[in-house]
């Protein structure tokens, strides 16, 4: 079974190509949706199509699949209708899957899921991965609001940290929202660091 | 007690009507939280509404009346009882293209016809086939497109190659070389003219000058088990659509457009729509096209069914769909004025007294029929002359040659 993976996030396609590797399948290609990507998927003749559901081309990839002359059979979006549950939870997944006239739902279905659990997992992990980089730029807001603090007031760090969290209290502010207000201001004033 | 609902949008700026249902708290006066969903391509707008993850959508017309009939992956029941607009689309062209088109662009724009047939001639001169970019099959800009196109003899499946990306892509796509020109809702067309790469060579109001464009589709079973919320969101959506309409708020308009969640293009490109001074050439004054989008006046949103088969006639014109009584009738029941009326049967909204029309009869303002208030008719004409009659489709059809 060839598997082609669309997927403009070189990353989350290699996450993808390794889980159904492992799970045995050896015939699968990635390629980026830009420039003339469906003249190559037709090539390809695929049997399965993986695609971000948020790619903005995946209606040039559709009407690809409606002109095609190059196709031998006709390709449609997932493969047994009946299976709610199962289209359901690859939406929510970001997950669309094409798949060729004729191709059997079990054959299909575990590729599917697969590829549910993948796009889940991927985004659980970009989503620590912007946490992680948002905590450490708040981080370094607040370090710089507090050297100023401590510069110009002459306070120690832990009283510049405990004025700059009684000012967010008292404005019902995060402190970084107040931090950068005071890195702003002190900018403005001409007295930054 | 408030109503969540989902809708799904594409960042256009004929999504208008409900960003400020949401933003300018019309929904919510009528008890509706609303969550506007951000999508790029039409076919993932389709999927949400289809399967359920929104329960209504900011669709092309014929895009619902195409998944109606089974044409576009799963099959389902759509209903369309409110118009979101009429008109808004621009075709441009590269400027060395457009070079061979009338140069004085308001000239060019209000003669849609000779400027059809001077396109005609420049096809031969291009270096290749023009590739036109398209939003897609089942829009009403390729549909508007391929109309025109074929009034001067060009065979849009022969002379030219239609290319489907989505409207956010465009303006990369030109820059790229990919495309000789594209045909997109607003504002992607201004975007083109401003960054220097194209022309407006047609405008969709001189097309069709009350061309139907987004309607907002829901599922027909959900619609019918839901009439309640249904009918409130209809009555906040006209209350938001006449804001939208009035010019002392389109300023504001465009500024709420603007923002990453809805468009994400400057404001200025997104007003000019809003008040039709359309820019043809980068750097040139505004043309004054007071009837560019519109959203409210003359009974905009009123689902005709007439519009609905209108489409349906264009699908069987191109070989999309087969022509036969029962798809008629299942494309007419796309379009819904029945729950319209329910809807706003106590507002204060003009109500046409009929829910099918001639199409494209209408050469000046007309005050027609209507069950209350007010009600005046803009000019709807076709460029090219026709009129589309409801009841008389096969020799509406029959009129097209050569036959396909």
């Amino acid at each position: 079974m060839r598997i082609v993976i669309i997927d403009d996030s070189g990353l989350r396609a290699t996450v993808l190509e390794e889980g159904l590797r492992e799970a045995g399948y050896d015939d699968i290609h990635i390629v980026p949706p830009r420039g003339a990507f469906v003249a190559r998927l037709e090539r390809m003749a695929p049997d399965v199509v993986l695609m971000d559901l948020g790619s903005p081309s995946r209606d040039t990839l559709e009407e690809m699949l409606i002109v095609s002359r190059a196709l031998a059979k006709p390709i449609a979006m997932f493969v047994d209708q009946s299976d709610d549950a199962m289209i359901g939870a690859a939406i929510d997944a970001g997950v669309s899957a094409y798949v060729v006239d004729g191709l059997r739902k079990e054959r299909v279905k575990p590729v599917l899921e697969l590829a549910v659990r993948r796009f889940n997992a991927f985004a659980k992990m970009q989503s620590e991965l912007d946490e992680a980089r948002t905590a450490l730029s708040d981080r370094k807001i607040i370090d710089r609001a507090k050297s100023i603090l401590m510069n110009q007031r002459s306070l120690s760090e832990q009283d510049a940290y405990a004025l700059l969290r009684s000012a967010a209290m008292n404005q019902g502010k995060k402190i970084v929202e107040v931090a950068q207000a005071l890195i702003t201001a002190s900018e403005l004033l001409g007295g930054g660091l | 007690m408030t109503t969540s609902l989902r809708i799904a949008f594409l960042p256009l700026t004929d999504a208008a009507v409900l960003v400020a249902a949401r933003e300018r708290g019309f929904a919510e006066a009528e008890g509706i939280a609303l969550d506007l969903v951000r999508t790029t391509s039409w076919a993932t707008l389709r999927d949400r509404l289809v399967y359920g993850q929104v329960q209504a959508a900011h669709m092309l017309a014929p895009l619902a009346v195409a998944v109606t009939l089974g044409l576009s992956q799963q099959p389902a029941a759509l209903a369309a009882p409110y118009k979101l607009n009429v008109n808004g689309n621009m075709l441009v062209m590269t400027c060395d293209f457009a070079a061979a088109l009338e140069p004085d662009v308001a000239a060019r724009l209000a003669d849609p016809l000779g400027t059809a047939h001077d396109f005609a001639a420049a096809i031969g001169l291009w270096r290749r086939k023009p590739v036109i970019g398209v939003v897609h099959r089942f829009s009403s800009h390729a549909i508007m497109l391929r109309y025109w196109l074929a009034s001067a003899g060009v065979d849009p499946d022969r002379d030219v190659v239609l290319r489907v990306l989505p409207p956010s892509l465009t303006v990369e796509a030109m820059q790229a070389g990919e495309i000789d020109g594209f045909i997109a809702g607003e504002p992607w067309g201004s975007a083109a003219v401003e960054a220097g790469l194209a022309e407006a060579v047609a405008i969709g109001e001189r097309i069709w000058r009350r061309g139907v464009e987004k309607v907002l589709a829901f599922r027909e079973a959900w619609a019918e088990e839901n009439p309640d919320t249904v009918d409130r969101l209809l009555r906040a959506l006209v209350r938001a659509a006449a804001w939208c309409d009035d010019t002392a708020n389109h300023a504001d308009l465009a500024g709420l457009l603007a923002a990453p969640a809805y468009v994400d293009q400057p404001a200025d490109l997104i007003a000019r729509a809003l008040s039709g001074q359309i820019v043809a050439r980068a750097g040139e004054a505004p043309i004054a096209s007071p009837d560019f989008m519109l959203f409210a006046r003359e009974a905009t949103p009123f689902p005709w069914r007439s519009q609905a088969l209108w489409i349906y006639s264009q699908l069987v014109r191109w070989g999309m769909v087969d022509h036969d009584p029962a798809t008629v009738t299942k494309a007419a029941a796309v379009f819904r004025p029945d729950i319209f009326r329910r809807a706003l049967a106590d507002s204060d909204v003009p109500m046409p007294g009929a829910s099918m029309k001639l199409e494209g009869a209408v050469g000046m303002p007309l005050a027609v029929g209507s069950r209350r208030g007010e009600l005046t008719l803009g000019p709807d004409r076709f460029f090219d002359g026709r009129v589309f009659d409801p009841e008389r489709i096969d020799e509406f059809l029959a009129s097209f040659a050569p036959p396909r």
